[in-house]
């Protein structure tokens, strides 16, 4: 008697190790915008020294990734958003 | 038109009168030079992220404005650089998206949509309340009644 799929019962979560399919949040939620005076916003793409997260993490399509990369530097610019931080986070 | 947006930080050194006075200097400037000013946002006192000027926290204003043509922002520039009122600037130009933003920013439909749910969750309850107040009180009411047309 071969168990069917739902019998069977897994030791550990058989999820752990598939990839999630990374998304362009912007492309996915319409945002078309992105305002270089919302520090809270931008926190989400820089790291805790302050840097800007490569693509390959944010999974950022090259359009807004450029956009975000402006962003990020026209706060720095205006003092929003430190150029090397420490324990941002 | 063209559309843009120049934000600014004053010294905080500066009194209060001095800043607000700045801040509309900034703005007289503008529509002497036929722009029109759709918003002007006072962003208040806030700590720089790195000290500017030996100054670590600074007063931010942000004007968008509309104009049919720019040949005197450069100009414009020029003369907040050489402020000593300002610790510094940026002017930049909006797409239509960013004009939107602005728009829908002002009118509350941006950002502050959880800040606005729980407002009106948080008087909601004290509006029950008042109606399980006001329930009792009809209970009790309604027997008197009763016994009133009894």
């Amino acid at each position: 008697m071969a168990a069917s799929r739902e019998d069977v019962k897994f030791l550990s979560n058989p999820k752990i190790g598939l990839k999630r399919k990374k998304y362009c949040r912007f492309r996915k939620f319409g945002i078309k915008y992105i305002d270089y005076k919302d520090t809270d916003f931008l926190l989400q793409f820089i790291n805790e020294q302050g840097k800007l997260l490569p693509r390959r993490i944010t999974g950022n399509s090259l359009k807004f990734q450029r956009r975000v990369a402006t962003a990020v530097k026209r706060a720095r610019h205006l003092g929003l958003l430190p150029f090397i931080g420490d324990m941002l986070k | 038109m063209r559309h843009y947006e120049v934000t600014f930080i004053v010294d905080p050194v500066l009194s209060g009168d001095e800043v607000k006075s700045t801040a509309e200097h900034y703005q007289k400037q503008l529509k002497d030079h036929g722009a029109s000013i759709t918003a002007v946002d006072e962003m208040g006192l806030t700590q720089l992220a790195y000290q500017i000027k030996r100054r670590s926290s600074g007063v931010y204003y942000c004007i968008e404005f509309a104009t049919e043509s720019a040949e005197w922002l450069g100009e414009l520039e020029l003369g907040m650089k050489r402020d000593e009122r300002l610790l510094r600037f940026l002017t930049v130009k909006l797409d239509k998206y960013g004009v939107k933003y602005n728009d829908d920013k002002r009118n509350g439909r941006i950002g502050k949509k959880k800040e606005a749910a729980a407002a009106e969750a948080a008087p909601a309850p004290e509006v029950i309340d008042l109606d399980k107040d006001k329930a009792p009180a009809a209970a009790t009411e309604a027997p008197n009644e009763d016994e009133a047309e009894d």
